[in-house]
């Protein structure tokens, strides 16, 4: 079924997940209308402000509502080849008979080819690592820029957000000249002793988790600067004069005060790290699986648009999951610090 | 004024006036600098077991400063900090003999009433017995056993003060320091908290120092007062000393209300010093301890409820001023007077409405003398 990799393409700029996540996010928040709507009816919500917010909804509903139910409708057909490449679900037979035909194959097929659930484990593996890495980098540079001067602060969160201004393709393009076999790298390690011989540090998941935490650090850092500046100084004043060590209240106040600010910004990473094409397919080798790949793959070079459209429908629900928690946890996070104000 | 005061120095013996007593707090020399700004300029002070010793002065007069190096929460620059003999100067906040209750009451947000109240205990390594036995012995004590389970921000305003101080009172300081503990109180709630954080100092017999810009507030709680500005002590002494003798013009004017007039030394007679007050022409003969040289510039400070109104030029030769009723204030229990006088000064006089519904001996416009006694004015050479 799958076919070999495909070359790396120069047809996508800037990382295609996290807008595509931003929409479903902000698609879940829409069935908030439901609750509008009672609340026009009973009169509790004023015409003018629901007026004012039925754009973005309209909005969302065109341009992301629209398409996704496309998107599912060609996931239940068949590849045929033809234009388009697929058989629609409704038909006229004849006798004015309207004739429903649902192709549940493709999901079959899910379930079935373990390249595809290897390819949703690893990117979930790959996710989770690279979550993980950005955390333990992001958290130190995000309570340095807290703990900082007001007058460094904003030059430093400049630091964290200028890479923004240059491509995110060229920069994912830049690792590959750092870590190829006759990179900056390998010629540095070679230069200092360490190795005689070049190590393989390109196309493999090594190379991809490189990627990924490089282009997603900053989503890690900026909502937790927020959290951590956000904190009350004289907290770890009371733990100190409590008898509490510097160490110690870091671990029973200040971590614990930081969660909303580490769940935020693990799922900023996570959720659009599962879903990651560019940077598995530039720098991750022909044994990277990642069902951003796959996905890719199954539409390009496959031509299989049904069987694309599921893999791209279970990725949403894969990914909807932590989606659902995520909103949660910030609904928590604001409920409390309403709360506390 | 204030109520609790007088029961209190029946009560307690005057430890300050003890020449065996060793003060548990010692700070010598202190200084503190923030940039070229003095917050903590030379202090030098000591406090007694068992006191209720209040910090008062305007903000920015560097109290807090003073408060947080007790804590250990800020370094002096110079001087020593000696808490119950051993030198603390540079000793870190967790390793202090102190608790403090901060004005913000920094509870932690996410732990339950219990919680923030163990916190201190869990960090000297107490038993979970002995954590639950002194945690339920604070909640009684500050009254919040309904609320044990609570997070800080299911309480009210009163209650979380209430967390704040049993937290700080549950591991047993030798020395409670308390940084403005009524300031985020409303005033009904103010007054009523003010006695019982005197009650549970005097139960505890915990020394405690505390932070505060409110004259009324230290006046009624503490047992004695230092009045700071611009990083310095002007005066320490009991609140009663403060209000009667002040020691400078800026104490008297900072504790309760008070007239103040520039004058001369210009005899002496009976430890009654004569001063003369050119500006608006009258001599003043004011009881004083110590003779002055004749010629020294003085201020005469007259306080509002020491001094008589009458409608009848009184025959003394001394104490008197005439002016012309400019206002009136009645405020119920007592009204103030403020009498203009021929320079346009204006001289404000408290008379206690004794009767209901008497027309006041006085109204606007009326010409007046004021008198006073010798012994009710203070001469004040700073």
């Amino acid at each position: 079924m799958m076919p070999p990799p495909v070359p790396p393409s120069s047809m996508s700029s800037g990382p295609p997940s996290i807008t595509f996540i931003g929409t479903i996010w902000r698609w879940l928040l829409g069935f908030t209308v439901v609750a509008r709507v009672r609340g026009l009816a009973m009169g509790t919500v004023s015409w003018g402000r629901a007026m004012v917010t039925a754009v973005p909804f309209l909005w969302l509903a065109l341009f992301f509502g629209l398409p996704f139910l496309v998107v599912l409708k060609i996931s239940f057909s068949e590849a045929v080849i033809a234009q388009p490449p697929y058989t629609p679900l409704l038909t006229w037979a004849d006798d004015g008979i309207m004739v429903l035909r649902v192709n549940f194959q493709n999901y079959l097929l899910l379930v079935q080819d373990s390249l595809y659930w290897m390819a949703y484990l690893n990117s979930v593996r790959l996710a989770a690592m690279a979550t993980a890495i950005c955390l333990l980098l992001g958290y130190p540079m995000a309570y340095a820029i807290a703990k900082a001067k007001a007058s460094f602060r904003v030059p430093l969160l400049m630091l964290i957000i200028l890479p923004f201004w240059t491509s995110f393709l060229i920069r994912v393009y830049a690792w590959i000249g750092i870590l190829k076999n006759n990179g900056l790298l390998n010629n540095l390690l070679i230069w200092l002793g360490v190795i005689d011989q070049p190590l393989p540090f390109m196309h493999t998941d090594f190379s991809v988790l490189v990627g990924i935490v490089y282009s997603y650090l900053p989503f890690m850092v900026l909502p937790l600067f927020a959290t951590l500046s956000r904190m009350d100084e004289s907290l770890l004043e009371a733990a100190a004069d409590l008898g509490c060590r510097p160490g110690k209240a870091f671990l029973s106040i200040t971590l614990p005060l930081s969660m909303s600010g580490v769940v935020a910004g693990s799922m900023l990473v996570f959720i659009p790290a599962v879903g990651e094409f560019v940077i598995p397919d530039l720098l991750g080798g022909p044994n990277t699986l990642m069902i951003g790949k796959v996905l890719w793959t199954e539409f390009f070079s496959n031509k299989d648009w049904p069987v694309a459209s599921a893999v791209a429908v279970a990725t949403l629900l894969l990914l909807v999951v932590p989606l659902v928690w995520f909103q949660k946890a910030q609904e928590e996070s604001t409920k409390k610090v309403e709360e506390l104000v | 004024m204030p109520v609790a005061q007088g029961a209190r120095a029946l009560q307690k013996l005057e430890t300050w006036q003890d020449p065996k007593a060793r003060p548990i707090v010692q700070i010598e020399n202190v200084t503190k600098a923030f940039g070229s700004h003095y917050a903590v300029d030379d202090v030098s002070l000591e406090i007694f077991q068992g006191e209720f010793f209040s910090l008062l002065g305007a903000s920015g007069c560097g109290k807090t400063t003073l408060l947080r190096m007790l804590a250990g929460l800020e370094a002096p620059d110079s001087g020593r900090i000696i808490i119950d003999g051993a030198d603390m100067t540079h000793v870190p906040p967790y390793r202090r003999p102190v608790n403090m209750m901060f004005q913000s009451y920094a509870l932690f947000p996410h732990m339950s009433v219990e919680q923030n109240i163990a916190f201190g205990l869990k960090q000297e390594g107490a038993t979970q017995a002995q954590i639950r036995e002194r945690v339920a012995e604070m909640l009684h004590l500050v009254r919040l056993e309904p609320y044990a389970k609570r997070r800080p921000h299911q309480l009210s305003g009163g209650q979380r003060q209430r967390v704040a101080l049993a937290r700080s009172l549950a591991k047993h300081p030798r020395l409670l320091l308390l940084d403005e503990p009524l300031g985020a109180l409303d005033k009904k709630l103010r007054e009523h908290t003010q006695f019982e954080l005197v009650n549970i100092q005097e139960q505890l017999g915990t020394t405690f120092i505390m932070v505060t810009h409110d004259q009324e507030e230290a006046m009624t709680m503490s047992t004695r007062i230092a009045v700071m500005d611009e990083g310095r002590i002007l005066q320490t002494g009991s609140p009663a000393t403060i209000y009667e003798y002040p020691a400078t013009r800026y104490v008297a004017d900072f504790i309760g209300s008070v007239n103040l007039f520039d004058g001369r030394v210009t005899g002496e007679a009976d430890g009654v010093l004569l001063i003369h007050c050119d500006e608006v022409g009258s001599t003043m003969a004011i009881a004083h301890g110590e003779p002055l040289p004749v010629g020294t510039p003085v201020s005469v400070a007259l306080r509002p409820e020491k001094m008589m109104v009458t409608d009848v030029k009184p025959e003394s030769e001394f104490n008197v001023l005439r002016g012309v009723v400019s206002e009136i204030a009645y405020l119920g229990d007592v009204s103030i007077y403020y009498v203009a006088l021929p320079n346009k000064t204006l001289v404000h006089v408290q008379l206690t409405n004794l009767a209901r519904n008497t027309n006041a001996p006085m109204t606007w416009e009326q010409d007046v003398w004021l008198t006073w006694e010798p012994e009710n004015g203070v001469v004040l050479q700073s």
